[in-house]
């Protein structure tokens, strides 16, 4: 075979082989949709979001879970959003001299991948083990944790995108510094910013393991921050592993749930603010 | 008016400059505004410290949690495989082996298939299928990990146990050296299967660096290997691969230090067993999937404690791992902005 049939053929083998990679990604993000589907939607009844959830053996639905995700997960991002977005201010706006602000974006970096166990860890140590009971308020604590390094990032960045010029206008126009930035940078940046809150929502809300050790759960209907708080991913842990029907049923429709609403909440980010945006 | 262009950063003279002057100054409106400049810009610095104290009080935290087991095992706790809560033995090899291979597995598939995604993705895509292949595979990060492990044990165990474990253990199984790593009762659950959902999981993270890192090689130099009649591989293998090799180490870093934290999916599938069979079809444990079994359920100070060493264990490999791929990324950035 000559060199240059030889060349050709290695070239269409590999390009071939790189359109089987792209194939074997797509594969498995269709499987388990198909797979979620298939088991969860069966089970998607009124009951799943009017009723708390059964013993073992009875009927029930996950209505202590889903509210107590949809409220941790509120609570950690109003409690993550605004510290994440100060810190993420200071980062763009000021942080282009000193050593503060390089040393925060790299450990910043880092937090953003750092596991999410050990922040559960983290919280069990700081907060649990003194209070000594598991309670609502870790759980947000835990969440929140994860929430702020999103946001810093995503809310850096946007601002960087703001060009100078804008800021240079707004302040020969007299605007102290503050103004400048509340009034005149963080505005040109909303759509990204906000973009990143969503993003770190979906992030937080199929978060399990940093709430094995705090909020843990809760059989029972309670709205009450310093005890153990019910949330959809524990309780499809326990109830998944279990070995009883009915509890594996709700786990797939909770699963069902939370990937639904996840990827709803990406799929939107991405589309409605066409910016570029990182995963995570 | 020195006053307000004082105030805008990146003018020669920064608002550090201004807390020198000495001259009071003179209007009341503009000695307000300055006050509230120095206090939004204190507050936000304030927001940023609480990051690196969030930190120290991490790793802070970590060990004065496993100090009773530092105490107790000393450096034998990472050179023993026992972990006995009745006799109250602990050692970290088994965990932290299973930790490591399973992450090891994930690379040795996620690096390839992840290539070949960002291959597709910059240079045979057609441009309006970029964006949706993109999204599509980016979403597979977004999937909670606990689905990963919930379908990996309900759905994915029983196919490769009936059909990938026996033809591997036949195929593989049989070659000299390795042969061992194949062998064992085909299970389902087991490190392997823990390490392939895990390259599932990384393959979007890697996936995407190296298609950001591919689509900055300037133009000029892909077609200047095009016009000396280089093919597409050609060109991909000997320009762009060189040109963003360190930006690919750093994404692959980026994946792995994923692979190693990732609790849940791992927890589902790994078997939770405490030993080493020597086999990648045996199950096993990771550092993750011990804290998430084991923590809530464990009692006695030391059992406690050893655990909370474990997840520092975890921590300081991690970080170590992303520090890496974050210089690595880094490094690649400084370079792009001398070249351009």
């Amino acid at each position: 075979m000559s060199l240059y049939a030889r060349r050709l053929l290695v070239n269409r083998f590999n390009l071939m082989v790189s359109l089987f990679a792209m194939m074997f990604g797509l594969f498995w993000l269709a499987w388990i949709l198909f797979t979620l589907f298939e088991a969860g939607f069966q089970a998607l009844t009124p009951d799943l979001f009017l009723r708390t959830t059964p013993p073992p053996g009875g009927t029930g639905g996950l209505l202590n879970a889903i509210f107590g995700s949809l409220f941790m997960a509120a609570a950690g991002t109003l409690l993550g959003t605004p510290i994440g977005i100060m810190a993420g201010i200071y980062l763009a706006e000021f942080g282009r001299r000193g050593w503060l602000a390089p040393v925060t974006r790299f450990i910043n970096d880092i937090l953003l991948s750092a596991p999410s166990i050990v922040i559960g860890l983290f919280i069990y140590e700081a907060y649990v083990v003194h209070v000594r009971h598991f309670s609502a308020w870790a759980g947000i604590m835990a969440l929140a944790l994860i929430v702020i390094p999103v946001v810093i990032r995503t809310t850096e960045n946007m601002l960087r995108l703001v060009p100078d010029s804008l800021r240079e206008a707004a302040a020969a126009l007299g605007a102290p510094q503050w103004k400048v930035i509340t009034f005149v940078t963080v505005r040109a940046a909303k759509a990204g910013i906000i973009t990143g809150i969503l993003l770190a929502i979906a992030r937080i809300s199929g978060e399990t393991a940093p709430l094995l050790f705090t909020a843990l759960n809760n059989q029972f209907w309670s709205i009450n921050m310093n005890a153990p708080m019910a949330n959809l991913p524990v309780v499809i842990f326990q109830f998944a592993m279990s070995p009883y029907e009915n509890w594996q049923q709700l786990a797939w429709a909770g699963a069902l749930l939370i990937t639904l609403s996840v990827l709803a909440l990406n799929i939107f980010a991405r589309v409605f603010f066409r910016n570029k945006t990182p995963v995570y | 008016m020195s006053t307000v262009a004082n105030t805008i950063e990146g003018l020669p003279r920064g608002l550090s400059d201004m807390s020198r002057v000495s001259k009071p100054i003179p209007d009341a409106s503009l000695r307000k505004h300055y006050r509230l400049d120095q206090l939004f810009r204190h507050a936000t610095c304030g927001f940023a410290f609480l990051v690196l104290a969030l930190l120290v009080g991490i790793i802070a935290t970590l060990i004065l949690g496993s100090l009773p087991a530092i105490n107790a095992f000393g450096f034998k706790f990472l050179v023993t495989a026992h972990w006995n809560p009745v006799t109250e033995e602990f050692g970290a090899v088994v965990p932290i082996v299973g930790t490591l291979a399973t992450s090891f597995i994930a690379l040795l598939i996620g690096i390839p298939v992840s290539f070949g995604i960002a291959l597709f993705l910059t240079e045979l895509s057609p441009k309006w299928l970029r964006r949706p292949l993109g999204t599509a595979i980016e979403l597979l990060a977004a999937i909670p990990s606990i689905i990963y492990g919930m379908w990996g044990l309900f759905v994915f165990a029983p196919v490769f146990a009936t059909y990938v474990q026996p033809a591997l253990t036949g195929t593989l199984g049989a070659v000299p050296l390795v042969g061992k790593l194949f062998q064992g009762p085909p299970m389902g659950i087991g490190i392997l299967t823990a390490g392939l959902i895990l390259a599932i999981m990384v393959i979007p993270f890697i996936a995407s660096v190296m298609r950001d890192v591919f689509e900055i090689v300037p133009a000029v130099l892909k077609e200047s290997a095009y016009a000396l009649g280089s093919t597409t591989w050609e060109v991909v293998w000997n320009v762009v691969l060189p040109y963003t090799k360190v930006g690919v180490v750093g994404g692959v870093m980026l994946g792995l230090g994923r692979a190693l934290g990732e609790t849940m999916a791992v927890t589902f599938v790994i078997g939770n067993a405490h030993g080493l069979a020597g086999s990648l079809m045996a199950p096993g444990s990771s550092i993750a999937s011990t804290l998430a079994n084991e923590f809530t359920e464990a009692v006695g100070d030391l059992y406690f404690s050893s655990l909370i060493e474990l997840g520092l264990i975890l921590f300081v490999i991690t970080f170590v791992v992303l520090a890496f791929s974050k210089v690595l990324l880094m490094r690649l950035a400084k370079q792009e902005g001398q070249k351009t």
